[in-house]
């Protein structure tokens, strides 16, 4: 067996421009964007002071991450408190290997990919329960322990929402997905598992209406109130890059993934670069409406109680999206 | 390259059993747990079992093992003692019988001589999410409705369990 036959370069290239050039740097632009959007929606002038438009502030708070101090509780687990900023950064990463950029701008087209995302989403709450305990602070602890409450919660729904995605697709594959939308996306097709699956997303990046994990007047900081210097940071760099993927979650979901509206129809036959060109730059665009959405949600809407996030999940998502999932087998059965 | 990734992940499986218990604290004993879910999960993709591979991470590492360390956590349990800390004779006899069993052991693991079995053809299409669904809902459609039934029965019985006394309610 070969080991580096064309496929496998191909894919480490485009792995290595999604996470090196893509994602870890789209978290400091969206934390820049959030401040300035921020300030935008509160008649504030945000941060301009650092480099042109205030463009250079997130190198001066990387910067100020880094000199900043380390500190870990005494009474706490050392290796626990190192290893828990590291998940949530990890998982994030995974994600990118099945998520398709353009027409074979994949990393690796699984078979099983809907369900890897739900996977490796999963993995992600042991960060912050790990973080949570680890501190030995009563605040992490609660904190923690309601990230993990809250992420299990909505990991139903999501999943009824993406099976009912993958229903239409007739694949659990995430290039099949996103091929299935090229006429009609599934935001036409199934708009309720499309509202289930933002609302969830937006309760397992933490975000509000649903961020309880870090309830300031509660919770001080929620899980990372014992965390300092690049540890928090990472904590940082991973809640933003949970925002990024989300985003690009529903847009590979709902809307079309890098297909533009009803390609078919008019878009005329390109050559594969530039078509290649095309499909990225739509499907960045597509990322970005959904990460100002977030940003719009959280600095104009007020955040739930603990038992209004609890009820929403169990009560009201769950039973719809089931029903949401059994109306569209029927229907599918009944078209053949 | 697939033997050594095999024996990366079989040894990541067996340490990390080994340290689940043998670890003092609770926590990291669960902690190991899911590592050796994960590693093992690892395995079965070696096997070209996909779905097997993800369920594992999905169902066992990513919901019970989040609610395992759950309890865990808010019950606060304190570390265990090690069983080494006495040094009784019970202790004693009961760690030579286990080193004679752990030698039979190695003594059968070395008397196995092949060495890593292909994978033929067939396997590939088995483990694939369709041939799963296909044999399921169809060859063992009766067993499968049955575990349905069973593990409803079982969330229906914790649940009833679990809740308040109707009565003093009122």
């Amino acid at each position: 067996m070969e080991l580096f036959t064309p496929e496998l370069i191909k894919s480490i290239l485009v792995m290595l421009g999604a996470t090196l050039g893509f994602l870890l740097p789209s978290a400091a632009v969206v934390v820049y964007a959030e401040r300035r959007v921020a300030a935008f929606i509160q008649n504030r002038v945000g941060p301009n002071r650092v480099g042109p438009f205030g463009l250079l502030q997130p190198f001066a708070d990387v910067l100020k991450l880094i000199m900043k101090e380390d500190v870990t509780p005494t009474q706490g687990n050392r290796m626990l408190h190192t290893l828990a900023p590291l998940v949530p950064v990890v998982t994030a990463l995974m994600t990118v290997a099945v998520i398709p950029f353009g027409d074979g701008l994949v990393v690796a087209n699984l078979n099983v990919g809907v369900l890897y995302l739900l996977a490796v989403a999963s993995l992600s709450v042991y960060g912050v329960t790990m973080a949570g305990w680890a501190s030995n602070s009563k605040y992490s602890l609660l904190g923690g322990l309601r990230s993990a409450a809250q992420m299990v919660s909505y990991e139903l729904p999501m999943g009824m929402a993406v099976a009912s995605v993958a229903l239409l697709a007739s694949s659990l594959s995430v290039v099949d997905v996103v091929n299935a939308q090229a006429m009609w996306w599934f935001i036409f097709l199934n708009p309720i598992g499309a509202v289930i699956f933002i609302v969830a997303s937006f309760a397992e990046a933490n975000r509000t209406p649903f961020d309880l994990v870090e309830a300031e007047q509660e919770l001080v900081g929620g899980f990372h109130t014992e965390y300092s210097s690049m540890k928090f940071g990472m904590f940082f760099l991973a809640e933003y890059m949970h925002v990024v993927i989300a985003s690009m979650l529903i847009s590979t979901f709902f809307f079309g993934g890098y297909h533009l509206p009803f390609a078919p129809l008019w878009l005329p036959e390109l050559s594969p670069f530039l078509k290649g060109v095309l499909d990225i730059h739509v499907f960045l665009a597509k990322t970005v409406f959904w990460i100002f959405v977030f940003i719009w949600v959280r600095w104009t809407i007020p955040r739930f109680k603990f038992d209004q996030l609890m009820r929403l999940g169990w009560s009201r998502l769950l039973p719809l999206s089931i029903v949401n999932f059994m109306v569209i087998a029927i229907v599918l059965y009944l078209i053949g | 390259m697939v033997t050594y990734l095999f024996f990366l992940l079989a040894t990541l499986a067996v340490g990390s059993a080994l340290a689940t218990i043998m670890s003092r604290s609770t926590v990291n004993s669960a902690l190991f747990l899911v590592l050796n879910m994960v590693s093992l999960a690892g395995v079965y993709l070696l096997l070209k079992a996909q779905f097997l591979a993800i369920i594992q991470i999905l169902v066992y590492a990513g919901a019970i093992m989040v609610l395992f360390l759950f309890v865990i956590m808010l019950l606060n349990v304190d570390d265990e003692q090690t069983i080494f800390s006495k040094k009784t004779f019970r202790n004693a006899f009961g760690f030579l019988l286990g080193g004679i069993v752990a030698g039979q052991l190695f003594y059968a693991i070395a008397g196995y001589t092949g060495v890593l079995p292909d994978i033929s053809a067939e396997m590939t299409s088995v483990g694939t999410v369709e041939a799963i669904g296909k044999t399921m809902f169809t060859e063992y459609l009766f067993p499968f409705e049955v575990t349905a039934i069973l593990l409803t029965v079982a969330v229906v019985g914790a649940l009833f369990i679990a809740q308040r006394n109707p009565k003093s309610q009122n």
